[in-house]
């Protein structure tokens, strides 16, 4: 390992800067966390999933945890930018509510995710990287993962004061594996750090930000939107269910790619952890979240549903974005890594 | 964080056990596998690549072929 004089991803303590804005919403947003006047602007018509509103509500959302430089953070609950956070969410949930089949049948739900496609004709992102993808696509796509990653659990962690008895117990359960079960240096987030530095890339807390699609950032404001209401309680336990439940043998693949491309130690670590935690997470989310809530209140199947749909969604969105760029030869970030060190 | 009572093994249907709390594994060769999880999945069908730990390879398989085969 090389010395460095960054602080490591454990010490940091310093909030990323404001975003460049990427439309007439975000700028509305960042001009004022800025500090000047909220200028009124109409969220309605705007593209759903684009770039300038998904990155308005990310840098909304990014109050409720890390903050930004410079900006006080009792903006948190500054009732104008709650305000515009809320028109946001609107669009962002009816497109959502508009784009996905809905659905009661939980066990169904998740059975269908327990079957594993397999063979030539499987297209997604980790398939690609196990078989093809090269070191610059796996980089990029570990960019993209970043924005999630290195606060991983958190968006899950604001629907535990939501839930009740057995429920709560199983989600804190797998919460606590994520955050490295009372072992700092266990943490998710960290372990995804120290890939990140062993592959060239910042580990600073919304380093890439900038870099990263509308795609991917409506991904991880999913996750926010459904943890921080109450209403969306079940929606939030069915993403979090999905991601446990499909993670396994994606990281898997991702192990193989990365021995593939003869990536070091603390890259492979990151997936091969989540290859053996998440095979037990499947199973506590289904036996210690899914069936206690669905039995105490059997009324959030239809959101539980919604949040396993709306992250597939977005998943496959976020998925066809990158397969659709390297196919064509393209990056699929907004613009390209800084070169990787040798 | 110890349990008061036995030690709960949880026996699923599908897949693998489920030892709630730190376990330490003992193989056929002595070999040992220390997993300090609040849960551990244990491999029953040994079908995992990680044995004695689930890896989820007891999931079903659908194939799908490539568009050329």
């Amino acid at each position: 390992m090389t010395a460095t004089l960054e602080p490591n991803f454990l010490q940091q303590v310093a909030a990323p800067d404001l975003p460049a804005p990427r439309g007439p919403l975000s700028e509305a947003v960042v001009e004022a966390l800025r500090g000047g006047p909220l200028r009124p602007v109409d969220p309605a018509g705007a593209e759903p999933y684009g770039d300038d509103l998904q990155l308005a509500l990310h840098c909304c959302y990014e109050l409720h945890y890390r903050g930004f430089a410079g900006v006080d953070a009792e903006r948190e609950w500054d009732p104008e930018v709650l305000g515009l956070r809320r028109e946001l969410e609107r669009v962002f949930l009816a497109a959502l509510r508009a784009d996905v089949e809905p659905g009661e049948n939980v066990p169904a739900e998740v059975d269908a995710l327990l079957v594993e496609p397999v063979g030539p004709g499987v297209r997604g992102v980790s398939h690609h990287l196990q078989r093809e993808g090269t070191l610059e696509q796996l980089r990029e796509y570990v960019a993209h993962r970043s924005i999630y990653h290195l606060k991983e659990a958190d968006p899950q962690a604001w629907a535990i004061p939501r839930l009740n008895g057995a429920a709560k117990a199983g989600l804190v359960t797998v919460e606590h594996d994520e955050y490295g079960s009372g072992r700092p240096e266990r943490m998710h987030a960290l372990l995804f750090a120290e890939m990140m530095t062993e592959l060239g890339l910042s580990d600073a807390y919304g380093a890439y930000v900038e870099h990263v699609p509308g795609e991917t950032l409506a991904e991880v404001n999913l996750m926010s939107l459904c943890g921080l209401h109450r209403s969306l309680r079940g929606a939030s336990v069915g993403q979090f269910a999905m991601v446990e439940l499909t993670s396994s043998p994606g990281s898997e693949r991702l192990v193989r790619g990365m021995r593939r491309l003869e990536c070091g130690p603390a890259s492979i670590r990151f997936y091969d952890e989540h290859v053996e935690a998440d095979a037990v997470h499947e199973q506590v989310v289904r036996r210690g979240v899914l069936a206690p809530l669905l039995e105490a209140e059997p009324e959030l199947a239809a959101d539980v549903v919604f949040g396993i749909r709306a992250s597939l969604f977005l998943g496959e969105r976020m998925g066809e974005r990158l397969l659709g760029c390297w196919d064509r030869g393209e990056t699929s970030l907004r613009m390209p890594l800084a070169p990787g060190r040798p | 964080m110890a349990e008061p009572g036995p030690t709960r093994v949880l026996l699923t249907e599908e897949g693998p056990a489920l030892i709630s709390g730190p376990v330490e594994l003992e193989l056929p060769d002595g070999t040992r596998v220390r997993s300090d999880r609040a849960v551990t999945a244990v491999c029953h069908c040994r079908r995992s690549k990680r044995y004695p730990i689930c890896d989820a390879s007891h999931r079903r398989k659908v194939r799908q072929e490539g568009p050329d085969a």
